[in-house]
């Protein structure tokens, strides 16, 4: 039988004590003799949303299929069983094997948001690895991060021996094979960090020197070494049709955020919104054949038996064989009882029809994310969805049943007036209007719709990098500016607004566009207790406060700074393909001429992602 | 056709709820692509009933559990296929047809048969052997039971129905069910108190052999709950009404 890292006793204690156990359909398990190098896989948050993830079953997957490596995964454990492994002092362990992760050769951390930030170190502290990469030594696993969060790993240049900039379909295993080599020659972990610096989308941070300016902005940022590459260009993989993609994904035991198929569609997005991130590092947008998709969505169900698929992708609507691939798959799953879920789709007869087919209508609801409340202001997010769209969109909602409307915005926007942040409330009015103007063999009862506000924060390679945020008694007020504007509504029953926590807003900001002199102060807030900062029952501000304040971290500094046009950003070395010249001009589009641009199938505007060679870029003309 | 399924819950599964159990089954249901049947309406779901919850923590050889099926093999067929998309750790032992108006699992349940181990480090020097027959002569067993409102005194004797050692372990068998339910640790703690000892949450490790009905035939009888489920010995199919 597999002995567990932790035993009965300690395990009947904890909550969930399946988050522990591993042992889930699909698992891979080795012998450990034919192994070369064991890879540690680590989503730093608690099992059900890492388990959730499909970057990581698609890279356990790819590596698994090696023979000489082996692929375990790693959670961040709750702090009820943090705090036993740290009186007890029993080191993190791969799920797979129940083995220290002290012993692997890799410990890959995913970086999916920068709450997450205090969760990696404890993760390396509970595997008794040091926390910083300089006190490593060859006895202990190479700590390579990888995604969104790595477009600026500046914060957590410290912490990691190597980041991994873009998907890791391309050039993980040629990572692995210069490990294997090196380390069959006896070289040492920083001559192995070095050489792996030079390959392409691999940064060695410690391989860098940052100066700066006296306003604290950076002056330069130089390679130590001269044969180290200035500029790290991201990876894609072009073919996403003949690539690695899961056909037996992990199936958990307990119930998971997302407990269900997910059949990723396509990469990238054509459509450039102005604040989003993923719509601009992931481009071009690269979409899988339909028939692979079809091949891999039957065989993924066959071997989880899981109820439910998901399409995933940054806009489901924009994908080229999208009626093919959903009626196809209402055929299937209709027969095997399975339910469909189709989110980030465009309201239109299309997905209307399949939605009254997969969900009932009284009990769903309509999500709409105009994420500005004025047109001009959406215009300035290039946002190209206009109030007409969603008017239409909703009126054909209602005629089909539906009742429910829920609405997305963001507050504290570039050039954002209060006139523009009342008309969410304005938008959500006339919504209700429609309905109410409906003959009333069209209506069903009240309309019920729920506003939700998140603040704006401005990331690295978009074109509001150069933004600035507000403050936290800004937002406050911004947000109670809208409710209140919402009960002055006429059909004020029918409105519900909510707002994000702003707290964890200015946190986020200061790390998203923050550089590596931020590191101590992780380190300090996670020395001070701060863990789980995405949870906000977990969540301890005044202490970040507190660290930042010992540390003379001045957060306006990244927060509300104007930023100059010329300014150097810590996270100018990577090169994402889009330029930095076309952000410029989309900012200046923004916020002084205010005017969209095109999506890249109405017109290419020359961002620069066509340096890679394929994608959405070539399409039509092959 | 209703299919009474015997299962073990082994090893680290132990650790998971009964809800995941749920959950395994349906997902290992259409990995095998059996035919189970399915409710009607917006969410089809599988219509599965399981006789008695295990708690977490403990393993079992005797778990039951009520499935309706469309069409089925043999019984020797259905329970391969099954188990090939299962893990070892929880895994079916039988997969027999119910008669027509069978009572379901949960509301025959009865009874179940216990094996406690105890654990290394626990209960040193401990008399509960020689204490076990004379526990289980008396006539009454007074326990304070608690209740979301109050805590009153119950006898437990009337609930304790054998009680014996099996080589270094404690064999005992306990009503268990909506009418009357006795856990196995209420037990040790009845023991305990009789030994002078005290009571460690974690002092044994409990594993279900086997769970019980009244016998239809004879009230006073315990059997297992697949006793009253047949072998299929040929593949068979439901007729639908359109």
């Amino acid at each position: 039988m597999r002995k567990l890292a932790l035993d009965d006793e300690i395990l009947l204690t904890v909550e969930k004590p399946a988050r522990y156990i591993g042992n889930e359909i699909n698992m891979v398990v080795k012998d450990k003799a034919e192994i070369d190098v064991r890879f540690a896989m680590c989503f730093p948050d608690v099992y059900e949303i890492g388990m959730s993830h499909l970057g990581i079953q698609i890279l356990y997957d790819m590596f698994n299929r090696r023979e000489d490596v082996w692929c375990e995964r790693v959670y961040s454990p709750w702090p009820d069983l943090d705090k036993i492994m740290r009186e007890r002092q029993i080191p993190l362990f791969g799920l797979e094997s129940q083995e220290p992760i002290k012993e692997f050769d890799f410990l890959g951390i995913t970086i999916q948001y920068e709450m997450c930030y205090t969760n990696i170190l404890q993760v390396l502290d509970l595997s008794q690895i040091p926390i910083y990469s300089k006190e490593r030594t060859d006895e202990h696993p190479i700590v390579i991060g990888g995604g969104p969060c790595t477009y600026n790993p500046e914060p957590l240049a410290d912490f990691f021996d190597l980041f991994y900039i873009g998907e890791g379909e391309t050039i993980y295993f040629d990572l692995i094979d210069l490990y294997k080599k090196m380390k069959a020659e006896g070289k040492s972990r920083q001559e192995f960090i070095k050489e792996a610096g030079k390959m392409e989308g691999i940064y060695a941070p410690s391989m860098y020197e940052v100066t700066y300016h006296e306003d604290g902005t950076v002056k330069s940022f130089d390679p130590i070494d001269e044969d180290m590459p200035r500029k790290i260009r991201k990876q894609i993989v072009m073919d996403v049709s003949h690539t690695y993609y899961p056909e037996k994904p992990l199936v958990p035991y307990m119930k998971v955020t997302q407990d269900r198929v997910v059949l990723e569609i396509q990469r990238g997005c054509i459509r450039g919104c102005r604040f989003c991130q993923a719509g601009q590092i992931y481009r071009p947008v690269r979409e899988r054949d339909v028939n692979m998709l079809k091949d891999y969505a039957i065989k993924m169900l066959k071997n989880t038996g899981q109820d439910e698929i998901t399409l995933s992708s940054l806009s489901s609507s924009d994908y080229s064989g999208l009626k093919e691939l959903t009626y196809f798959l209402l055929d299937e799953c209709q027969k095997k009882k399975i339910n469909i879920s189709l989110p980030s789709l465009r309201i239109d007869e299309f997905s209307l029809d399949v939605m009254s087919r997969v969900q009932d209508v009284k009990k769903g609801s309509m999500t709409f994310a105009p994420e500005a409340g004025s047109q001009r202001m959406r215009d300035v997010i290039n946002k190209g969805l206009t109030k007409e769209d969603i008017l239409t969109g909703a009126v054909k909602a209602f005629k089909g049943g539906w009742t429910r409307v829920k609405l997305y915005f963001m507050l504290g926007l570039p050039t954002e007036t209060e006139e523009d942040i009342k008309d969410i409330a304005h938008l959500a009015e006339d919504i209700a209007m429609a309905y109410y103007r409906l003959p009333a063999e069209d209506r069903h009862g009240r309309i019920s719709i729920t506003a939700s506000a998140s603040f704006f924060i401005p990331k690295p390679f978009t074109p509001l990098q150069w933004a600035t945020m507000v403050n936290m008694n800004d937002y406050k007020e911004k947000a109670h500016i809208v409710n209140d504007e919402m009960k002055a509504q006429h059909n004020r029953k029918s409105l519900k607004f909510q707002w994000h926590d702003a707290k964890t807003t200015i946190l986020e900001g200061v790390f998203a566009r923050g550089d590596r002199r931020l590191c101590k102060s992780i380190y300090d807030a996670y020395k001070a207790g701060c863990i789980y900062d995405a949870w906000t029952e977990h969540f301890q501000y005044e202490t970040w406060l507190d660290v930042f304040e010992k540390n003379q971290v001045d957060v306006d500094f990244y927060t509300t700074r104007e930023r100059d046009l010329e300014e150097i950003f810590p996270w100018d070395f990577i090169d994402i393909g889009v330029t930095k010249e076309y952000l410029k001009r989309e900012w200046i589009r923004a916020t002084q001429n205010q005017v969209i641009t095109p999506n890249c199938r109405q017109q290419c505007v020359g961002c620069g992602a066509k340096t890679f060679g394929g994608g959405v870029c070539y399409e039509g003309k092959n | 056709m209703k299919v009474r399924i015997k299962f073990t819950k082994t090893g680290s599964l132990k650790f998971i709820g009964h809800l995941d159990v749920m959950r395994y089954f349906q997902k290992a249901f259409r990995r095998a692509e059996v035919e189970v049947a399915y409710s009607k309406g917006f969410s089809p779901h599988q219509l599965l009933s399981f006789a008695a919850p295990l708690g977490i923590g403990l393993t079992s050889d005797g778990e039951y559990l009520d499935a309706e099926f469309d069409a089925v093999d043999t019984s020797e067929q259905m329970l391969k296929r099954i188990n090939d998309v299962m893990v070892e750790e929880l895994h079916i032992l039988e997969f027999k047809e119910l008669p027509e108006g069978a009572e379901n699992a949960m509301a025959s349940v009865a009874g179940s048969d216990y094996l406690l181990t105890i654990r290394d480090g626990y209960y040193n020097n401990h008399t509960f052997f020689d204490k076990l027959d004379d526990f289980f002569q008396k006539e009454e067993i007074l326990m304070m039971k608690k209740t979301k409102k109050s805590e009153k005194e119950v006898d437990i004797r009337p609930m304790l129905y054998a009680l014996e050692r099996r080589g270094e372990q404690i064999y005992m068998k306990l009503a268990t069910g909506s009418v009357a339910n006795l856990k196995p640790e209420t037990v040790m703690m009845a023991l305990c108190k009789e030994c002078n000892i005290e009571y460690e949450p974690f002092g044994t490790m409990t594993h279900r052999l086997e769970t019980y009905m009244w016998n239809p035939e004879n009230e006073n009888e315990l059997i297992p709950l697949g006793a009253v489920g047949h072998d299929i010995m040929e593949p068979k199919r439901e007729q639908v009404n359109e």
